[in-house]
């Protein structure tokens, strides 16, 4: 049985990078004595996919892996097991079903997230900034330098910024994630505040992912849902 | 939650955060305000070798166990964070709580090699106590040390208040008892020191007077008042099987050096090498009940999560009901799907059936310590390993589809000579014609062997702690004859030769065998920029040399003399069990290269049977 774990990660294990993260959880899986699947040979290790690394200092509360399981046990049963080996700042918020195949796999169906980045006192853009971003966003191109593993240039992000509004002092955003087009939210703020014609102090603003999302559109449009409500609650 | 000491601008800057945020599963939170002792457990390295270690582990899980003592873990804030601290002045703070460590009752330092000794003055000048325990008051933490290296405390002495000679799990409730009736009085640090020194095991420096012969060597070394004791006497517990032990492990974030659930099964070790202080200081040899290892390896997994676990003590083969725990666990390990990594055995047909069922023959390799290249030389060191047990042990493990050979030699043992050190390269040849003695169509490629060697240090408690340290020049000599000789032999595509840096090996004689002036030695380096010398991408014998200068610190005097045997030691007055008889009978032994027999085999009387347990009254 494969199920997805949905999880928030805050407070001071923001610090804890990916990698770690993966470690932690394979521990705490087993201190909660779950029957978890491993693959075969001298150093089995359990067959678990994370649906979208969180860099290092990033909060969230839309995580995401999937976990093989032998046997089976209710969704509250194991959120509560899981939740019992948690550290402070790492919450459990529900274990699904979902359909095994390597199509249904959370890293691959991940298309596009939600943000928050707020803003440290004294640190948010100079003015009357919230009124700006509408008219940033209807810009035909938002053209940044962007530097991937392949190619290095002005690139435009408009496309990949779906939704991005004022908060009180923060920018909320959805941005298309994942192994085709991911965005960071860090580079839309940069880009909004090269607009207003200022620059960002070092450490401005924290960053927050509150959702991931996988799309069921067509070519006629997105048709974003959660990656949790692709599973199914076991009773 | 708890509010971090260091700002997200500095623990985004800084490599690995991890190291300093606490919050691992099994750490300890306690209230701060319904304890009455604040206790900092200190590794002065890095967190991941810090917390690598087993030592702290047990005392922190005992102390916790006290309602009225908090203890919480420091580690040295890596090059990164040092900078900044100092240019920030923040202090240096406990990972738990994140308070400032200057507050807290107690400063536990472990002293696990020499070359930390630089870590320790960085941990207490960013913890904003002064270095001298001379400079400290009231307001300040009690330092204290313990492990191996406090069992020559005198280079250190002035930078400590106390020291904890032997095992932990004996006094410190004692000791922990008598601070809080001195605590609810009021009464003075001083006080508190002179009773401390009473209690067994607790040296405290400040109650002694040295004074040294003209020649520099020790003459006379006192206590200051009528009811401080002489001697300090080691803590042993001799009840392993119902002492305090960890079944709950804290658990790191981030990847330690030592990653894994670690079973203690054993202390002391039955075999007497004359190199080595581990099988003096630990002495008598005492096994665990193999039951209670079944229960807790089983504890320990469930409690920690670890996909590993492994085997700790000096000798594992020593260890009587080895193949029963390594069976169960086996079984276990599989049932839960967990590595097991095992120590290094003694390579028989027994170790070589467990490795092949527990790792991939074709990635692991085999470890042989000879310590020696020549019969003399083993004979002259009782490394009781011959080369014919190494050669059939290889061999059978060739068969057995093995192609990798790990060997570890030293270099500048006493009464070497070219012949024992070329022996070294011709051992390793030998190894290699054993493996291609086995037909072609049966072995899988080439094998490998590599041959490492480390530089003597003769190290205090030692029979060996009267020899004379080779200089670094010597040692370089030496180190090139091995690697010509190497390079001469049939099979030297095989072989592989690497040796240990010979600068940082005369250090740590200097501060193994130091006396209390060496002190200023180390507060020089330190001030010099010494740091984390035990690492080579950080360590700098610039700083050291010109401390040594600077101080008039005669390295002939403290390193390269043969000692006479009359000699007072800077750390005679510890009783490790061991007499001192007993080390200059060893000592003669080997200069004659007589071999001395195994604890289990005769007992040679070395003295550690007055702690009534263990391997003197077995059988």
């Amino acid at each position: 049985m494969k199920v997805r774990v949905k999880f928030s990660k805050e407070g001071a294990m923001k610090f804890i990078g990916h990698l770690d993260i993966m470690r932690y959880f394979q521990k705490a899986i087993r201190r909660a004595g779950l029957n978890a699947a491993f693959s075969e040979g001298f150093s089995p290790h359990m067959l678990m996919s994370f649906a979208a690394p969180l860099g290092v200092g990033i909060t969230s509360t839309g995580e995401y892996f999937d976990l093989e399981l032998n046997g089976s046990m209710s969704s509250a049963e194991l959120t509560d097991r899981l939740n019992a080996q948690m550290a402070e700042g790492m919450h459990v918020i529900s274990v699904r079903k979902v359909p095994d195949g390597k199509a249904s796999k959370a890293m691959a169906l991940v298309a596009a997230a939600d943000y928050t980045v707020t803003f440290y006192e004294g640190k948010a853009p100079a003015g009357e900034w919230e009124k700006q971003v509408e008219a940033f966003l209807n810009q035909e191109q938002i053209l940044v330098w962007r530097k991937t593993k392949r190619s290095e240039g002005e690139k435009d992000i408009r496309p990949w910024i779906y939704k991005l509004e004022a908060a009180e002092n923060a920018l909320i955003m959805q941005l298309s994630t994942g192994s085709v087009h991911n965005l960071k939210p860090e580079l839309v703020a940069e880009a909004f505040y090269k607009y207003l014609g200022q620059e960002p102090q070092p450490f401005a603003w924290q960053v927050h992912r509150g959702e991931i999302y996988a799309d069921l559109g067509d070519e006629n449009g997105r048709k974003l849902v959660t990656l949790e409500s692709l599973g199914e609650i076991i009773e | 939650m708890r509010k971090l000491a260091l700002n997200d601008e500095i623990l985004l800057k800084i490599e690995k955060p991890a190291r300093y945020i606490g919050n691992e599963v099994n750490s300890v939170m306690k209230d701060k305000e319904k304890v009455d002792i604040r206790f900092a457990m200190c590794f002065p390295d890095v967190y991941e070798i810090g917390m690598s270690y087993l030592g702290i582990q047990i005392l922190y899980d005992m102390f916790n166990k006290r309602e009225d003592v908090w203890c919480e873990r420091v580690y040295s804030p890596w090059t990164d964070l040092d900078k900044i601290m100092r240019e920030q002045d923040i202090p240096l703070f406990a990972l738990e709580s994140q308070d400032a460590i200057k507050d807290f009752d107690f400063l536990g330092i472990t002293l696990q090699y020499e070359m930390c000794y630089t870590n320790i003055l960085q941990v207490l000048e960013l913890a904003k106590i002064p270095l001298l325990a001379a400079e400290r008051t009231q307001e300040h933490p009690l330092v204290i040390g313990g492990g191996p290296c406090s069992y020559n405390p005198e280079p250190i002495a002035d930078f400590f208040d106390l020291f904890y000679m032997g095992e932990g799990e004996k006094v410190y409730d004692e000791l922990f008892d008598l601070y809080k009736e001195y605590k609810n009085e009021g009464r003075s640090r001083e006080d508190f020191l002179r009773r401390a020194a009473s209690i067994p095991g607790i040296y405290v420096p400040s109650m002694y007077e040295v004074s040294y012969h003209e020649d520099g060597t020790l003459a006379a070394f006192t206590p200051r008042y009528e009811d401080v004791p002489a001697q300090v006497e080691k803590q042993v517990v001799m009840d392993l099987d119902h002492v305090t032990y960890p079944k709950a492990p804290v658990v790191p974030f981030i990847k330690a050096t030592q990653d894994r659930v670690v079973l203690e099964i054993m202390r002391g070790c039955i075999r007497g090498c004359r190199f080595c202080q581990a099988g003096m200081i630990y002495r008598p040899t005492r096994q665990k009940d193999v039951e209670s290892m079944k229960e807790y390896a089983r504890a320990m997994l469930e409690n920690t999560g670890y996909e590993e676990i492994s085997l700790s003590s000096l000798s594992s083969s020593d260890y009587e009901q080895l193949p029963e725990l390594v069976n169960y666990l086996i079984d276990l390990c599989s049932e839960k799907k967990v590595n097991i990594s095992l120590p290094s055995l003694r390579i028989d047909a027994f170790s070589l059936d467990v490795m092949s069922k527990v790792q991939d023959v074709k990635k692991s390799s085999l470890t042989f310590a000879p310590e020696a290249g020549s019969q003399r030389m083993r004979d002259v060191i009782n490394k009781g390993l011959t080369e014919e047990v190494i050669l059939e042990g290889a061999g059978k493990a060739f068969e057995g589809g093995w192609n990798k050979v790990k060997l570890y030699f030293m270099l500048g043992l006493p009464t070497e000579t070219e012949e024992d050190i070329k022996g070294i390269a011709h051992l390793s040849q030998k190894i290699a014609e054993r493996y291609y003695e086995i037909p072609k169509t049966q072995r899988v490629g080439k094998c490998q062997i590599t041959a490492s060697t480390s530089f003597f240090v003769p190290k205090p408690f030692t029979p060996f702690q009267w020899a004379a340290m080779n200089t670094e020049e010597q040692f370089l000599e030496k180190a090139k004859t091995v690697k010509q000789e190497v390079r001469a032999q049939v099979n030297q595509k095989s072989i592989k030769y690497n040796y240990h840096e010979a600068d940082v090996s005369v250090l740590e004689g200097l501060l193994a065998r130091g006396d209390r002036r060496v002190a200023q030695t180390i507060l020089a380096a330190y001030r010099n920029g010494a740091l984390f010398d035990a690492w080579s991408e950080t360590f700098r014998m610039d700083a050291w040399n010109q401390a040594i200068t600077s101080t008039g610190t005669d390295m002939n005097f403290y390193v390269h003399r043969e000692r006479d045997l009359n000699e007072l030691f800077p750390w005679d007055f510890i009783k490790i069990g061991v007499t001192k008889d007993f080390l200059k009978r060893e000592w003669e032994n080997a200069k004659q290269g007589k071999v001395t027999s195994n604890c289990r085999e005769k007992c040679s009387g070395c003295g550690a049977a007055k702690f009534g347990g263990g391997v003197c009254y077995e059988g």
